[in-house]
């Protein structure tokens, strides 16, 4: 129960509890209803009443008295366990939650919304899947995307390891889309796949009928079935409910606050398009088929990276703090083609001396960083700031995150960044690859 | 013709939509306009039921419930936004709204709720893009004193506005994004009504309340919904009631309606009827038929009612069969509609191929057949409606939303919606309607309309006919404006406002470029004698015609300007010079033509009543 205080105290002395039916009585009117749990950001001194008409009130308690109608059963949340077919002739997909909710239940009578996430209930919500696949569901774990970090990272990719040694045909992870792309990219990094990997989610949370849950998660099925064995994110590709895009981990970026059509491919194009379950490979990408690559894992990571925005007025403290604090990696994001304020310079030397290495990218998001334009990006560069490249600051952060965990050597660190692991960088720009 | 009400035990309740007139919608910052546009995008769309009410995993029925859920939405770069679109979150309510509402509830003695929630009602047939309309409860518990007594108001509701239907085509139903969102009350009275006139009255009186506070006006800004029933009857509730006048009609009929379906549910029982589940394959049986919708359809297909026959031809309203009750559950489901074996021979299918038909259903004496021709899938599921329908016409009435017609019937919309899907609308917070809010706007109701009749009445000594039409055309307001500035004879200012403005605007007139400043323009140019009454309605014509224009120019270039009376004297004594003969002749009785030929060169530019009292003089000196 999340009353507080006063609120609490009178339910406690009237002997009520949340489903309960209770009359409120006030001088001049009188209110039936369930008493309801009050949201927990909401304030004390009011009760909430579900009326019979289905619609909710806040009954203030001051100079009321309240007396119990009938007694409520507990609410009971979902369904029984059913067992899922098993069907021979088809693939066998792992689905992964980390926190996202896929599926949902409303309890009407209070109101309450519950995430669910068990294979049976994905299946009650969405039992169209079977028609594509068998299924072993796991929820990893339960939190909220802007809640995720590096560790998360790791125990993601153990998790979808161990499925693919089992025998997985392909592994759909559901995710919060906040950070979605941060886990895409560090799943690139870590997982070497002989099978699809897809990471998808919903704008719109699944208790409303019109969520994008359903089509995502579908859609991430179908993709987790085909030939592309790379890690991707998969969601819708416009405002309609008409086809999703493939976009790759490593080249993917949540770029709207709200649309179903946040993600999109950053100087790149998506590896696939997905309309009516049938999946339609943009033609100019090499991607890398199924049953290519072995399995191979490797999960080292360094959680002390710094990530800074450069703006006019930036210090040199920012950068300062970061090494006196004794952060192992830095990655700037610079204006235009990978600036700072030349005031900054002399401290990226001495990261330099201490052996930290820093990445230059830029809050352009769009385009290349190229330091040897300006003055400037010549001290940069020669004050020994290595260049993201076509890189999205954000996918730069986790492979030096990542490159740290490979190697405690400053020129080796330095070498990965500036290796093609996972489909990070592309050598060529073309006219397709903004605001695509 | 009239029935027994109480007998019957009639009951009925409203249920009255009306559009607020706020700047902005209620979740977001479009306008509360219609818009006539091209649209700028059409986004496509599915629709999904929630878990819940899905129930048990059962994929037919969830194939059956996504049948028809694609949807288009018409976009406006300027008119609409990402909310409408269900692209953005809600944006906080609209408080403005809500003022409206609290208005609203103190003029009907309601109880105002401490904190207002927003919900969340699922209705997933497109019109709302998130698959449910956001709607919260402002107050409860009120009344209303009629002439037939005390009407409880058991509730009003602040919500969203639906998107509006443009069409359904192609497995889509296109919907103009414009309207969803403009704040709507919702008023719902409780059950407690016997008799139409008495529901078209307290429809009237809910409307005038309305009226007198910042709603929309004009077609489609208010919506009359009525619950009705009858004791051994069932609840329906019929939508869309648009003309008051209507009403009584409607309720006459649906009585009539559920009268007829008692007597088919009594008619049916007595005969042990029966649907029978099986449904059959008439494919091969009518291969070599003439009849043309049946042979253009994939498959023919039929059911057998037994102990239904004659009472499916049954009428329940005027020109509507038991027939049509069931054919309009088939439709929800695709077809164009049924035949029912009371009806046949017709539609090109002969008496051989009924009796063939007859045989093969194996028919007895008191059975009926109802056939479907349309492809395979939807001919199954039309006909499990069929079924499902005929079934339900043991019970007698059907609980179920009506659609009014316009010829005063009903049609079948949808059941009624269960009251309970309902979860809160948790992006918004909750609201609370402390009394510093409600104090301010209790303590400054409008006048009701009936209030402000009797005292424009008691104020301006007006009659009874012209004040209650200043307050029904809403011209009050201008009337009492005009007359606080200028010192004139009010009932010229109200018969202009209350009856002639309607027929200028009929003679196609914009009567709306007409301002407060205008009217006191002409109506202190009647007050200082430079007018007469009869030029009022001439000088409002000509001032449309030229609004920026002083209305003193207008009026003499209108020619409407009036003599002095030193001028009119002149005139009238020529005239009466130059038919001495006459006067001398006839004596009084001249008076008649002679005012006749004043009254000709001085229309308008005079008054009647001095050419009169000068004619007379003029005539007296003379004999």
């Amino acid at each position: 129960m999340t009353y507080k205080e006063n609120a609490e105290k009178y339910i406690e002395n009237y002997g009520l509890s949340i489903g309960d039916t209770i009359k409120v009585n006030k001088e001049d009117i009188s209110y039936t209803g369930i008493l309801l749990d009050r949201p927990e950001d909401a304030d004390d001194g009011y009760l909430v009443i579900k009326l019979s008409s289905g619609y909710n009130i806040g009954v203030a308690i001051k100079d009321t008295t309240a007396e119990l109608i009938e007694k409520g059963d507990k609410p009971k949340i979902g369904y029984d366990e059913t067992e899922i077919p098993h069907d021979d002739s088809k693939q066998n997909i792992s689905i992964v939650s980390t926190g996202g909710t896929v599926s949902s239940v409303i309890d009407y009578r209070t109101g309450a919304v519950h995430p669910k996430f068990t294979a049976s209930d994905l299946v009650k919500a969405n039992p169209e899947l079977l028609d594509y696949a068998n299924y072993n569901v796991k929820a990893l774990y339960n939190i909220l995307s802007e809640d995720m970090k590096p560790e998360y990272w790791v125990k993601a990719a153990e998790e979808i390891a161990n499925d693919i040694s089992d025998g997985a045909d392909g592994v759909v992870i559901a995710h919060g889309t906040d950070t979605m792309h941060y886990t895409s990219a560090a799943l690139s990094f870590m997982v070497k796949t002989p099978v699809p990997i897809i990471i998808t989610g919903a704008q719109r949370s699944s208790d409303r009928p019109s969520s994008d849950a359903n089509i995502n998660l579908i859609d991430s099925v179908v993709a987790a079935k085909s030939d592309i064995a790379e890690v991707c994110v998969c969601m819708h590709g416009s405002l309609n409910d008409k086809y999703n895009y493939l976009h790759k981990g490593t080249k993917v970026r949540k770029m709207h606050t709200s649309r179903r059509d946040t993600f999109r491919s950053i100087n790149a194009q998506p590896i696939a398009t997905i309309e009516n379950r049938k999946v339609t490979i943009n033609p100019d990408y090499n991607y890398t088929k199924r049953g290519e690559n072995e399995l191979e894992l490797n999960t080292g990571i360094e959680e002390k990276v710094g990530f800074i925005k450069s703006f006019p007025g930036i210090s040199e403290e920012f950068i300062e703090y970061h090494i006196d604090k004794g952060y192992k990696g830095l990655v700037i994001e610079g204006t235009g083609l990978g600036h700072v304020p030349n005031d900054l310079i002399d401290s990226f030397r001495r990261a330099q001396d201490e052996r930290i290495p820093v990445v230059m990218t830029s809050q352009c998001l769009y385009g290349r960083v190229n330091m040897n334009v300006y003055s400037t990006g010549r001290n940069i560069l020669d004050a020994g700031v290595i260049s993201g490249r076509d890189m999205t600051p954000e996918t730069t952060y986790v492979k030096l995150c990542w490159a740290l965990g490979q190697s405690d050597d400053y020129e080796k660190v330095k070498e990965i960044m500036q290796t093609n692991i996972a489909g990070e960088f592309k050598e060529k720009s073309t006219i397709k690859d903004f605001l695509n | 013709m009239e029935y027994d009400y109480e007998k019957l035990g009639l009951k009925m309740g409203l249920e009255i939509h009306q559009q607020l007139n706020s700047q902005h919608k209620l979740f977001c910052p479009c306008k509360t306009e219609l818009v006539d546009d091209d649209f700028d995008e059409l986004i496509q769309r599915k629709l999904r039921p929630t878990q819940s009410e899905l129930g048990e995993i059962d994929r037919a029925a969830l194939q059956e419930s996504l049948r028809g859920l694609n949807f288009k939405y018409e976009n406006f770069a300027k008119h609409t936004c990402l909310v409408e679109n269900d692209d953005e979150p809600p944006h906080s309510l609209n408080e403005e709204a809500l003022d409206i509402c609290i208005t609203i509830a103190c003029l009907m003695n309601m109880h105002i709720v401490d904190e207002f929630h927003t919900m969340r009602k699922q209705v997933i047939d497109g019109s709302n893009t998130g698959g449910f309309q956001r709607t919260g409860m402002v107050a409860t518990d009120g009344y209303l004193e009629t002439p037939y007594g005390k009407v409880v108001i058991e509730s009003l509701g602040l919500e969203e506005d639906a998107a509006r239907r443009v069409e359904t085509k192609d497995g889509f139903t296109e919907f103009r994004l414009d309207r969803l969102g403009i704040p709507l009350a919702e008023i719902t009275t409780d059950p407690s009504m016997h008799h139409p006139d008495q529901v078209r009255e307290v429809a009237y009186m809910l409307g005038q309340i309305l009226r007198s506070t910042n709603v929309k006006r004009g077609l489609g800004t208010i919506r009359q919904d009525l619950n009705i029933s009858i004791a051994e009857g069932a609840r329906v509730e019929i939508k869309g009631v648009q003309d008051l006048d209507l009403m009584a009609e409607i309720v006459n009929r649906e009585v009539q309606r559920q009268l007829a379906l008692i007597d088919i549910r009594n008619e049916l029982q007595t005969r042990n009827a029966e649907v029978l589940e099986e449904i059959h394959d008439l494919d091969e049986l009518l291969e070599d038929t003439e009849s043309k919708i049946l042979k253009s359809a994939e498959t023919i297909k039929a059911v057998v009612l037994k102990g239904y026959d004659g009472l499916i031809g049954r009428e329940v309203q005027p020109g509507r069969r038991f027939g049509t009750e069931i054919a309009s559950y088939a439709k929800k489901r695709g077809v164009a509609g049924i035949f029912h074996s009371d009806e046949l021979p017709a539609y090109g299918i002969k008496q051989d191929e009924v009796d063939k038909i007859a045989e093969f259903l194996n028919i007895g004496e008191e059975d009926a057949f109802i056939i479907v021709a349309h492809d395979e899938d939807i001919a199954i599921s039309a006909l499990e409606e069929v079924k499902r329908r005929a079934q339900l016409g043991l019970d007698g009435v059907v609980e179920e939303t009506r659609k009014a017609l316009d010829d005063g019937n009903t049609e079948y919309m949808r059941p009624l919606p269960t009251a309970n899907r309902m979860y809160l609308e948790t992006d918004i917070p909750l609201f609370k309607i402390t009394e510093d809010r409600i104090e301010p706007i209790a303590n400054n109701l409008p006048e009701l309309p009936d209030v402000k009749q009797a005292r424009i009445i008691e104020e301006y000594k007006l009659s009874e006919d012209l004040a209650t039409q200043l307050v029904k055309r809403q011209e009050a307001d201008m009337f009492e404006a005009i007359l606080a500035d200028v010192d004139v004879d009010a009932t010229p200012v109200a018969s202009l406002l209350a009856y002639d403005l309607r027929e200028i605007k009929r003679e196609g007139h914009d009567v709306n470029v007409l301002t407060l400043d205008h009217f006191k323009g002409i109506f202190t140019l009647l007050a200082d004698g430079k007018i007469a009454k009869d030029s009022v309605r001439k000088l409002a014509v000509e001032t449309i015609k030229a609004p920026d224009t002083e209305i003193s120019e207008i009026a003499e270039k209108s020619n409407l300007v009036m003599m002095s009376e030193d001028d009119v004297h002149k005139i009238i004594s020529d005239i009466v010079a130059q038919n001495e003969g006459m006067v001398k002749e006839r004596q009084m009785g001249a008076m008649g033509p002679l005012m006749g030929m004043c009254m000709k060169q001085l229309k308008g530019k005079a008054d009647g009543g001095l050419v009169n009292k000068i004619v007379r003089e003029e005539i007296q000196k003379l004999i």
